[in-house]
């Protein structure tokens, strides 16, 4: 098995004196697409925002590259080529599209993303590029979010429920482009409340339950009855 | 022809208000901060620029070459050093730590400077005089005006075409998701306090060429300002000089009336504006 990009061991995170994860442990691979699944308020988004810094951890809960990063601010974090395409898409309503994308990339990190490499995988982004990102349907505006986080051209993306809110055929549309957009060596953590979509696009998973990891495996080789139990919790 | 010429001065004098109200405009644009010591920040602007001139012997213009970096970090450092603490809570403790600043500063000012009205000499430009038509104006207060409308550009400019404005406004719009940009909010803070407080410069150096000042006089520029950035609109740099107009022709016409009726005048309109649009004349367009 090739060098972990990121290892998590122990991870505890608290809201105030709610914990919301306790003792995740998970290991992302150097180039591996990993789903993390799991039902409502089970701690996917607190994962990744504990991954990006804008949840603060005991530095070595979280380590990249073997170098502790737990406890870095976001900025820090994002400096290191990890991304984060968040819940609900968060584009900056004060910026055009096309500044929604450079500011993304304004980090500065060589890499194959780039505004043009951005435009030719959504065409569609190009025409809009002058527009408010808020005058955007809400798959536009997750094509958007997608493109802001590759601009940083990071090693590691984490996508929280890019598939949330929007129409079918779309959700379709931007999962057919996902292999194209991981296939360029990047490591990834898809987080998705639809089981069977993340399980197709990814190696491994891992379930989490009420902030624990209920079950993790091999993404094609899982039973059906394993998720439902270690997603509801049913016994 | 008097009421024209009223209306010219007044304008004029928006230029100066405007000039106060760019600097607190900006900051609650991309901090969300209100900064009661402002007005004090000024009268720091104009008594720094009389150090400078009567020390280097320097003509109060020139001044601004040193004043305006001083002032700038100044800025940077107070916003890294204490205001920056003050953020993300409540609206009330920036409210506390600036309104004690104001007090810090007042104070001492007055034991540097002492509470004598004091003034800077701008020589033969404050009482040179164009005529135009029937009307005299001062080049003075043209040359306030000019500079009011190119920093309201310049500012507009840094806003919407350089990357430092690009990262103010993705920061008001979201801090948490700025940062996952890249971009370190407290540094962003940091550099817009610094434009704002140079801007302050601009507007105190302006102000002690004016009029003589002392160290009290902070508050009433602070109010000056605030107006002119409410009736402009919160967050529309050229609402705040179209506010800082409306404040000053609403003064002169006052005083016109009757001359005791200059700041009560500029308070009515105030009010009035506020009753009737409580979001100003201009408020936030983006872009
Ligand atoms: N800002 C917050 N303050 C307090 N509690 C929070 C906060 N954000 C999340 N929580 C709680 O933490 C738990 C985990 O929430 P989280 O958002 O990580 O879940 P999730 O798996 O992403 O859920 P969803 O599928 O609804 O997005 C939930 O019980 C939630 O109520
Ligand atoms: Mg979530």
């Amino acid at each position: 098995m090739p060098d972990p990009i990121l290892q998590i061991s122990g991870l505890d995170a608290h809201y105030g004196d709610f914990q919301a994860l306790f003792g995740v442990d998970l290991d992302v691979a150097e180039g591996e697409v990993l789903a993390i699944i799991g039902a409502n308020g089970a701690g996917k988004t607190t994962l990744l925002r504990s991954i990006s810094g804008l949840t603060q951890n005991a530095p070595d809960m979280i380590q990249y590259r073997r170098a502790p990063i737990g406890g870095l601010r976001a900025d820090e974090v994002a400096n290191l080529g990890i991304a984060l395409v968040p819940e609900g898409r968060q584009l900056f309503p004060s910026l055009s599209v096309e500044e929604n994308l450079i500011i993304g990339g304004q980090i500065g990190r060589k890499g194959p993303w780039s505004l043009q490499a951005v435009y030719d995988l959504f065409p569609i982004l190009k025409e809009r590029r002058a527009q408010q990102s808020t005058s955007l349907s809400g798959g536009q505006q997750q094509m958007v979010a997608i493109g802001r986080a590759l601009m940083a051209n990071p090693d590691l993306i984490l996508f929280d429920e890019i598939s949330l809110g929007l129409a079918p055929i779309i959700i379709k549309d931007i999962y057919d482009a996902l292999p194209g957009i991981i296939g360029e060596g990047m490591s990834a953590l898809i987080v998705e409340q639809d089981i069977s979509k993340a399980l197709s696009v990814s190696s491994r998973f891992y379930c989490l339950q009420e902030g624990r990891v209920s079950l993790c495996g091999a993404s094609a080789t899982v039973a059906r009855e394993d998720i439902s139990r270690a997603y509801f919790g049913v016994a | 022809m008097e009421w024209v010429n009223a209306i010219v001065q007044g304008t004029l004098l928006g230029g100066l208000y405007a000039l106060f109200a760019a600097g607190l405009s900006l900051i609650f644009g991309v901090m969300r901060l209100v900064n009661i010591a402002h007005g004090d920040f000024i009268v720091l602007g104009a008594y720094l620029g009389l150090s400078v001139t009567t020390i280097l012997g320097i003509h109060p213009l020139v001044a601004l070459v040193f004043v305006v970096p001083c002032m700038a970090m100044i800025g940077y450092i107070l916003q890294r050093g204490i205001l920056n603490q003050t953020l993300g809570g409540d609206l009330l403790s920036p409210l506390l730590v600036t309104f004690g600043l104001s007090v810090i500063l007042q104070n001492a000012l007055l034991e540097i400077y002492s509470a004598d009205p004091q003034k800077m000499n701008a020589g033969a430009l404050e009482t040179a005089s164009v005529s135009l038509g029937d009307l005299s104006l001062g080049v003075l207060p043209l040359l306030t005006f000019g500079i009011a409308v190119a920093v309201i550009a310049a500012l507009q400019w840094t806003f919407y075409r350089t990357a430092l404005g690009r990262a103010f406004r993705a920061t008001s719009d979201n801090q948490e998701i700025a940062q996952l940009m890249g971009l370190n909010r407290r540094h962003i803070f940091g550099m817009a306090m610094a434009l704002a407080l140079a801007v302050t410069a601009i507007a105190g150096i302006m102000l002690g060429i004016r009029t003589s000042f002392d160290p009290s006089v902070g508050g009433g520029r602070l109010i000056f300002g605030f107006e002119a950035v409410i009736i402009g609109g919160l967050g529309n740099l050229w609402g705040t000089l179209a506010g800082g107009v409306i404040l000053g022709v609403a003064q002169t016409i006052g005083a016109k009336i009757d001359p005791g009726w200059q700041l009560l005048a500029g308070h009515i309109v105030f009010l009035a504006i506020l009753a009737v649009r409580p979001n100003g004349l201009f408020p936030r367009v983006s872009g």
